[in-house]
């Protein structure tokens, strides 16, 4: 019996669609290794949160209770998952490779002394993973040996799972913490609020790179056309690195991986690291006034132009469409 | 104040990464050979403390063969104090790197061991936490600010949908994030007084930590690779493209 642990990250009970896909993949392990799939969640707004997930095919879905898991701290986090993971005798331990989700499991692993292997993209049969490696450049077949494993996957690379007619029984499950030990502290979360759609989530993704040259042009000459579009906006890593836009819009090898059904990259010239991080779109689009520049060689569709002109005129083009 | 920084030796990202025919690894026979760049940041980082403290000292450990000394002299140049080689002729896994690092930092007490958060080899985003676990240390992942008052450490860190500051007293290992800062670059000074700082050598096995490896690549292989589509004229050809033929908006 290999079941599987499927840590549920939430915001506040609303789940992102990244953790539908960690439920999926979840049950894709299960089936493979004639387990059960469970989900865990923690933190404020669980309970609300676990009536949800039971309705996501999962066999059970366990609370763990304790103020101090109210932020995910690392150190408390770990704890409290490595005894539950030896009082159900789970043998995988999943999670998606969200930002808490990197944070989270490797440090679990070493409480556990169990491998991991991040950010797989496939289950086999024979119960080895599959995970890019070097930007994606190489597709590497993992083995992790022992009685329990921790994996985390792209979130790109597996499905939502669909709802079912019935909910799994919800157990509560009082964490197992050792305070003294707890040295971590939350102070503040500054949100950055936006009203467009999240980058993992959206359809379409608009992303600008360096030629967009300036924040200010982000918001002049960029924006208009991601709200146009019912976009996400992105950003490569050179736009982050130049400080036109925050971090958290960074798509790549070190950013976020996308996959949407239209990812329009403009001004950005297609470094191995910025492919890396969306090369899976469906439909990809590149806008850029050099044309051996490297992103056209995945574009499905090229237009080799000046931004500055080409995206006014693609917001006129949006509208007429739309009316 | 001791700060330890974990340095590994990885192909320059600007290198095209081409996977052997048999699976067994990617051809190095044309690769430049550089510190990881977010181990850079975090050389970086441990300098700027060091001089804002005006005291203490930065020291780089690495994990592997002779040649890695390349890129702790490097670290070195940059202004670290002195650098240890924990000479490991295989590669080692996650786990284990983490053991040997934990190890040393059991020995050498440092406040911080500040490292990358991911190599940009294979990406793995795992060695930082493992560390902060075996030492029972806090962990500050994907630092965009640090700050240190006394023996208290705030770190703002890049989660998903904003920043979250967390509070924490030292020592702790932090992970270091692209925006944390720009690495200098090694000056012809720095370069001549590197050649004679300390870098020591240990053997992987007098560590006595279990290096046993849990995760085994069984086989590398190269990915499918997109192919490329065409050029259209114009923004109208494009939007209609978009509209009729690849039906997306």
């Amino acid at each position: 019996m290999g079941d599987v642990l499927v840590f549920a990250e939430h915001q506040g009970g609303h789940f992102p669609k990244t953790t539908l896909v960690a439920v999926n993949a979840g049950l894709e392990v299960a089936r493979k290794r004639s387990g059960n799939c469970l989900a865990v969640i923690m933190g404020e707004g669980a309970e609300n949160a676990a009536a949800e997930i039971a309705k996501f095919g999962v066999s059970k879905v366990i609370v763990l209770e304790d103020p101090r898991l109210e932020h995910h701290l690392a150190d408390a986090a770990a704890q409290a998952l490595a005894s539950l993971i030896k009082s159900t005798g789970a043998e995988t331990m999943l999670a998606t490779a969200t930002a808490m989700g990197k944070d989270l499991m490797p440090r679990l692993a070493a409480r556990l002394n169990a491998p991991m292997a991040s950010e797989i993209i496939a289950i086999n049969d024979d119960g080895t993973f599959v995970r890019p490696m070097y930007a994606g450049n190489a597709l590497a077949t993992i083995e992790l040996d022992g009685p329990v494993r921790v994996v985390t996957v792209r979130g790109t690379a597996f499905d939502a799972v669909k709802p079912t007619e019935t909910a799994a029984p919800i157990e509560k499950v009082k964490a197992e913490l050792d305070p003294a030990s707890l040295k971590m502290e939350f102070v503040s979360f500054n949100e950055i609020k936006s009203d467009r759609p999240q980058l993992t989530e959206a359809r379409i993704v608009v992303s600008g790179g360096r030629g967009l040259k300036s924040g200010e042009n982000f918001k002049t000459v960029l924006e208009p056309l991601v709200d146009e579009m019912g976009a996400a906006m992105g950003a490569s890593r050179a736009a982050v690195d130049a400080g036109f836009v925050p971090n958290d819009l960074q798509v790549g090898q070190t950013g976020k991986v996308v996959a949407p059904e239209l990812y329009v990259a403009v001004g950005i010239s297609g470094a191995i690291q910025h492919l890396a991080g969306m090369k899976d779109s469906k439909t990809i689009v590149a806008i850029n006034k050099d044309e051996e520049a490297p992103i056209f060689s995945v574009a499905d569709y090229g237009l080799v132009a000046d931004l500055f002109k080409a995206v006014p005129e693609m917001v006129e083009a949006m509208k007429k469409i739309k009316h | 104040m001791k700060i330890l920084v974990p340095v590994k030796r990885v192909p320059d990202p600007a290198t095209t990464i081409r996977v052997l025919a048999d699976g067994s690894g990617i051809a190095t026979d044309n690769v430049k050979w550089v510190i990881n760049p977010f181990d850079e940041i975090a050389i970086e980082e441990a300098l700027r403390i060091k001089e804002k403290q005006g005291a203490g000292e930065v020291i780089l450990i690495s994990i592997g063969q002779q040649t890695w000394q390349e890129q702790l002299r490097t670290g070195l140049a940059m202004g670290a104090d002195r650098a240890i080689l924990i000479r490991s002729e295989t590669p080692l896994d996650t786990l284990a790197i983490a053991r040997a690092i934990a190890k040393v930092a059991t020995d050498e007490k440092p406040g911080i061991v500040m490292i990358g958060k991911q190599a940009i080899d294979d990406d793995s985003n795992q060695v930082g936490q493992m560390i902060a676990e075996m030492l029972g240390w806090p962990q500050a992942t994907f630092a965009s600010k640090v700050e240190i008052a006394g023996e208290k450490c705030t770190v703002v860190r890049e989660a998903d949908g904003g920043l979250e500051t967390i509070a924490f007293p030292l020592p702790a290992v932090i992970t270091t994030d692209l925006r944390l800062n720009e690495p200098r670059y090694a000056s012809l000074p720095g370069i001549m007084k590197a050649r004679k700082k300390p870098l020591a050598e240990i053997a992987v096995d007098s560590l006595g930590v279990d290096l046993a490896p849990k995760l085994k690549i069984k086989a590398l292989n190269a990915p499918a690779k997109r192919q490329a589509g065409r050029k259209v004229a114009s923004v109208d050809e494009l939007v209609e493209v978009l509209h009729t033929e690849a039906k997306v908006i």
